[in-house]
């Protein structure tokens, strides 16, 4: 049979869903990158002030540069753009579309309809939550360490905000992955029904996990605030940093 | 011991002027057994001669009786009452043109698919009626088996947010019927062919693998794995990769 050529304005959708599959996977594997360095106050101070200088270059160049910081924030903001841009092709776009889909999910009773909706609102509450922490980061990105971060979560009254953050990424992200392994058929065997329940599973215990490991490190900043409050904008310098001349 | 079923079913006559949409309830003793097929034809014959339902093989073949069950899409033919609680609610499938009550139009939907993803084997010459047929081997016609056996009840589509929202989606069935005639030999068309029917968001890449309709599927098609396939198969071509 004669083959026909496909036009390049036909190609737009299978880029589009292949660009949105990979800015998710990206961002939900940065996610989880970002959760162990930021959960490293719950090792010691020393550990997080470490990490933070770590990626101002200071182990390369001798020498916090914290304009390294800014262009990864923007970097990450630029993805999280483009992700949302292309997520929201599927979102619902019309009040009837809302309607129809609110009243057929809760007809259903189906755990993966359900899930769909809890990533809209979760994307949809990123929209604002991230933009406010990553405007933060981008602008003071010398204020990461162990003293300032917690200023800016208890004195600086950020941890509600971290708060839904938290749960916002961390549901967003599972049931995201979640979804792309079954979207593109990973780890899918003879029985994919049995594959999916699996998924599942390690997903719900991902989230769970991640969910824990944040609350954990959202305390822990809030207990070192607290602490910390009345020297409000002080920075942590680590011990072996301070008994140099 | 016997429950005592309540139905409340959703009534409406679109040819009736004076019809307006609402649910009937009506009551009816559980027998063992009993489907919600039986359920429906002791109402109609015992209680309601006017209430309309479709039904030819009560076996889980025909796919005439699809409706929503307590919220879910399923075969009235195939669902047994005692797997349900004691109060049930019966709705025509949605997306599908409603004939009366319980009876909607889905061959007049899944005609106007199979136009247009010409779901039919395209042939490079003209077919000799008098020749034998091209063998197949086993496997091959196995697997083209097992996705021709969708009876086009109308379930998936019915269970789909995507299709809820959407009226343009192609849904499980069309995807699933892609997948049939490409893995079929006899069928020339290309891989950029295919793709011009379903590479778009009407298509395959609308689906947005909420997986209703693999979970509600009365003949348990792998439609998952079907959709993700197809999925891997067209982002090749559209992407470039191909």
């Amino acid at each position: 049979m004669k083959d026909v050529p496909i036009a390049a304005t036909s190609c737009g959708p299978a880029r589009l869903d292949l660009l949105q599959s990979a800015t998710g996977l990206f961002l939900a594997l940065f996610m989880w990158l970002h959760m162990f360095f930021v959960s490293s106050i719950l090792l010691s101070k020393d550990a997080f002030w470490t990490v933070a200088r770590f990626f101002e270059g200071y182990f390369i160049f001798g020498r916090p540069i914290p304009l390294l910081v800014s262009a990864f924030v923007g970097f990450i903001f630029f993805i999280i753009v483009a992700h949302a841009a292309l997520a929201m092709r599927k979102f619902p776009a019309t009040w009837r579309q809302y309607r129809t889909f609110w009243s057929h999910m809760r007809a259903m009773h189906h755990a993966d309809t359900t899930l769909w909706m809890v990533q809209l609102v979760t994307g949809f509450a990123m929209f604002f939550l991230a933009s406010v922490h990553l405007y933060l980061m981008a602008t003071h990105p010398e204020l990461i360490g162990p003293y300032a971060s917690a200023d800016r979560v208890w004195s600086g009254r950020m941890w509600p905000l971290y708060l839904l953050l938290l749960f916002a990424v961390e549901l967003h992200g599972g049931v995201g992955l979640y979804r792309l392994a079954v979207k593109w058929g990973w780890w899918s065997s003879n029985d994919p029904l049995r594959s999916r329940l699996r998924m599942k599973r390690a997903k719900w215990g991902l989230t769970l996990f991640f969910l824990a490991l944040g609350l954990m490190s959202l305390a822990a900043y809030i207990k070192i605030g607290i602490a910390h409050a009345p020297s409000a904008g002080e920075l942590y310098l680590p011990d072996w940093l301070q008994a140099q001349p | 011991m016997s429950r005592t079923l309540t139905f409340s079913i959703f009534r409406h006559n679109p040819g009736d002027p004076g019809s307006r949409p609402g649910l009937d309830v009506f009551t009816l003793e559980e027998a063992p057994g009993m489907t919600l097929f039986i359920a429906l034809n002791l109402l109609r014959d015992e209680q309601d001669p006017s209430l309309a339902f479709d039904f030819v093989c009560r076996a889980g073949v025909c796919g005439s009786c699809g409706m929503i069950i307590n919220g879910r899409p399923g075969l009235a033919c195939r669902t047994l009452t005692e797997a349900l609680p004691p109060r049930i609610t019966l709705l025509p499938l949605p997306t599908f043109e409603l004939i009366a009550d319980l009876s909607v139009n889905t061959g007049k939907w899944m005609r106007a698919l199979s136009e247009r993803l010409q779901t039919w084997v395209h042939l490079d010459e003209e077919t000799d009626p008098d020749r034998l047929e091209e063998p197949m081997e086993p496997e091959r016609a196995e697997a083209i088996y097992e996705l021709d056996r969708c009876i086009e009840c109308g379930c998936c589509v019915a269970a789909c947010g995507t299709a809820r929202m959407r009226e343009d989606f192609v849904g499980a069935v069309g995807l699933n019927k892609i997948a049939r005639f490409r893995a079929d030999p006899r069928d020339k068309r290309s891989e950029a062919q295919y793709f011009e029917l379903i590479g778009d968001d009407e298509g395959v890449f609308g689906c947005m693998s909420l997986l209703g309709c693999q979970d509600v599927c009365p003949k348990s098609l792998s439609l998952q794995t079907q959709i993700a396939f197809l999925r891997r198969k067209m982002v090749q071509i559209g992407a470039g990769f191909a």
